[in-house]
């Protein structure tokens, strides 16, 4: 045993209830890690794993992108407005989003709850537009069940929209929940998964309006 | 020896960070809302390059989809720091590995099917010429 202590003196973990025992506590040398981390861990786990779902969905619309089947392809489709709008609402709802962190930080009801309402209503233009978009797609015929391409479009960004639906009633119940029980510790964690879900789904935007909308937009003898 | 100065030696002492969670060096509200904002101007030149770059004719045209793409990938970075914050500070290490991890999975699958089903497409006889035999 003696030797053993001579061998690891130079390891600052000696000493610590881990090497006292000579095994594993499964907490490592500092201990458990504060709530906080493992929930934000976890949580960011699930945000991996939805965008692995989502680069399934991108990888079908790229195999796809030229099965048109004889209908309208994405360059004759796409308008670039709509999406320079739409991005315009993602990205600065969530830089509000952002805020409201900072607001919940300070406590400070008023701002946690001004800066989540803006950041809803951006999200809420940004459904709208992306609503009216799909419908103008479907009067024109271009609906997902003209081509694969345009299927594997409305699944893809449909798909993203769908998550932007849900993080607004997310949003909402979490200015409920602010409002009604204060920031609490439980309260402040789903806060704390509701803006990195949030952000996320910002980062899948980005990736939706550059590869699907801009890309698309070429000419088509420009792409591979 | 105090408990404290056994191990700060390159980390923070019992203050594992998240992604979202402010930095362990106390800093006020003001720095913090420069670096959100600092985020959002980035990311709006990135976003105002990648519509420019569509609608300008000044990049060379064959290589304004890589362009697209390099500028979505800065763009995602640049959410990942400054509003996800995703570092690679020691108390940020599962965080960014599990991003590696990620990024590895997106990269298979994306690349992966691209790769086969542009095979497939390449050995398969199209559907003009199956007609044809079929007559």
């Amino acid at each position: 045993m003696s030797t053993t202590a001579v061998g690891y003196a130079h390891d600052p973990d000696f000493g610590r209830p881990e090497s006292v025992h000579g095994q594993a506590s499964g907490h490592g040398a500092r201990g458990p890690a504060p709530k906080r981390t493992v929930v934000g861990y976890g949580f960011w786990i699930f945000l991996l794993s939805d965008v692995i779902m989502f680069s399934a969905f991108f990888a079908a619309y790229a195999v796809l992108f030229k099965s048109t089947a004889g209908g309208p392809n994405a360059h004759e489709l796409f308008d670039l407005r709509n999406t320079a709008i739409e991005t315009g609402c993602l990205l600065t709802s969530s830089f509000t989003c952002g805020m409201a962190s900072l607001a919940v930080g300070q406590r400070s009801q008023k701002w946690t709850q001004i800066a989540l309402l803006i950041t809803g209503l951006l999200g809420f233009t940004f459904l709208a537009l992306e609503f009216h978009e799909f419908s103008g797609l479907v009067a024109r015929g271009a609906g997902p069940g003209r081509s694969a391409f345009l299927s594997a479009f409305f699944t893809l960004v449909g798909c993203h929209g769908a998550h932007v639906g849900a993080g607004l009633l997310w949003l909402g119940t979490m200015m409920a929940q602010f409002y009604a029980k204060g920031f609490r510790q439980d309260i402040r964690h789903r806060f704390l998964c509701f803006s990195l879900f949030w952000h996320a789904l910002d980062i899948i935007w980005v990736a939706i309006f550059s590869l699907v909308y801009l890309v698309g937009t070429l000419p088509p003898e420009l792409l591979p | 020896m105090s408990e404290h100065s056994d191990f700060d030696a390159g980390s923070y002492v019992g203050e594992d960070r998240v992604p979202g969670e402010p930095l362990p060096e106390q800093r006020s509200v003001k720095e913090e809302v420069r670096g959100y904002v600092l985020g959002l101007v980035i990311a709006l030149a990135l976003t105002a390059a990648s519509f420019w770059a569509v609608s300008s004719h000044e990049i060379y045209r064959q290589g304004a989809a890589v362009a697209l793409l390099v500028l979505a990938v800065a763009q995602m970075g640049i959410h990942l720091v400054f509003f996800l914050h995703i570092t690679t500070s020691p108390d940020n290490a599962n965080n960014a590995l599990a991003l590696a991890f990620g990024v590895l999975i997106v990269c298979l699958v994306v690349f992966g099917s691209l790769w086969v089903m542009q095979h497939l497409n390449h050995n398969m006889v199209s559907m003009g010429t199956l007609m044809q035999m079929q007559r």
